[in-house]
């Protein structure tokens, strides 16, 4: 069981590089730490948020953006870990149910950034079946390439909120690095969405 | 009893506050009613405090002003978390009712209770306080305009003396 994540045939690179591909203007926020590097190597962007620490704060950050802008798609794509920290933020999503939300967790059973030691993931929890307890009905598991493509539109598109767990493997990656200039990530971003006059 | 809490409702709607997130705690219980009321305050509940911070730094990032109520216990669940504000400079404001002050009952809330202003300052919150009733208001509105006006972390701590006195019936 402990094994098997490092075998699993979907890379965390090309996910994250299908899911910007079909991106158009939706808004991002990428959790501490992996998700911010599989998103940077795919493609920086104004309308990317990456998350250098406030680890379990991904999903929350998200759900705020989505509030505040009910008329554009919200995706926050986090990692196991980062999504298990802040696990009660999924109730919380589930009672707004703001229907521009999606959440994309990047399952690799691992702490990347840590020594790849094991997260709950590994062994017994199963993050899907949990978003749903929590709440959060349309809630599945994605586990290939053509799975990956068959729940695109959802994820892009559907009504939300939408939570997916991607099983990607667990593997040794280079570091792409965004910038880690937390005050030009908000003002980027913000002048992007709302204008030269946001900052 | 004076009701306080309608002062600061009142300097939400003139300020324009889009979101209001909270704990649910007795103290705030009118003020987080008037917000669920209210059509055009989107009312979060929380399932721990540090969701919040997140919460508020996602509404600035996507234009709206959200702010926070909490209890002085909640403040120990948001260090890290405070983190965020800090480092990118989002505007915060969160309004804390104070246990462990007057006459509190309950001694677990003690250790939280005496070192909230502490803590919000260590995690670089600016921190005023009240106990008069009938200065919430002008400082609620000091606070909100010192958070998206002047563009602060800051927290307003509202005295154990401004609420009533909890006894668990003993």
């Amino acid at each position: 069981m402990s094994h098997w994540a490092e075998s699993y045939p979907l890379h965390r690179r090309d996910v994250a590089k299908t899911l910007l591909h079909a991106r158009e203007d939706m808004l991002i926020i990428t959790g501490l730490g992996s998700t911010n590097w599989d998103f940077t190597a795919a493609g920086d962007s104004p309308r990317t948020f990456p998350l250098w620490g406030a680890m379990g704060g991904a999903v929350s950050m998200g759900l705020g953006l989505a509030l505040a802008q009910p008329d554009k798609r919200i995706l926050v794509a986090t990692g196991d870990g980062e999504m298990l920290m802040g696990i009660g933020s999924l109730a919380t999503v589930a009672v707004q149910a703001p229907k521009n939300m999606s959440i994309c967790v990047f399952d690799n059973e691992r702490y990347g950034e840590t020594g790849m030691q094991m997260t709950h993931t590994a062994t017994v929890t199963d993050l899907a079946l949990t978003a749903q307890g929590l709440g959060i009905k349309n809630a599945a598991v994605i586990k290939d390439e053509s799975e990956l493509k068959a729940e695109l539109q959802a994820i892009t598109h559907g009504d939300g909120p939408i939570f997916r767990v991607i099983k990607v493997r667990a593997e040794p990656l280079d570091f792409v690095l965004p910038s880690k200039d937390g005050v030009h990530l908000k003002n980027r971003f913000r002048a992007e969405l709302l204008g030269p006059g946001a900052v | 009893m004076y009701e306080w809490g309608d002062d600061i409702f009142k300097a939400f709607k003139e300020a324009g506050i889009d979101q209001v997130a909270f704990v649910p705690d007795a103290g705030h219980k009118r003020l987080i009613n008037a917000c669920i009321a209210d059509n055009d305050i989107k009312a979060i509940s929380l399932t721990t405090e540090e969701e919040g911070i997140a919460v508020s730094a996602g509404a600035w990032l996507g234009g709206k002003k959200c702010v926070m109520l909490m209890q002085s216990s909640g403040v120990g669940n948001c260090i890290n978390m405070l983190s965020l504000i800090e480092t990118c400079r989002f505007p915060f404001v969160a309004f804390v009712t104070m246990r462990g002050e007057w006459h509190e009952f309950n001694p677990w809330q003690m250790p939280m209770g005496t070192t909230t202003k502490q803590a919000l300052e260590t995690a670089g919150c600016l921190v005023d306080e009240v106990s008069d009733p009938h200065d919430v208001g002008a400082r609620a509105a000091a606070a909100l305009h010192k958070a998206f006006v002047g563009q602060q972390s800051t927290a307003l701590l509202l005295s154990q003396r401004l609420v009533p006195v909890k006894t668990f019936g003993k």
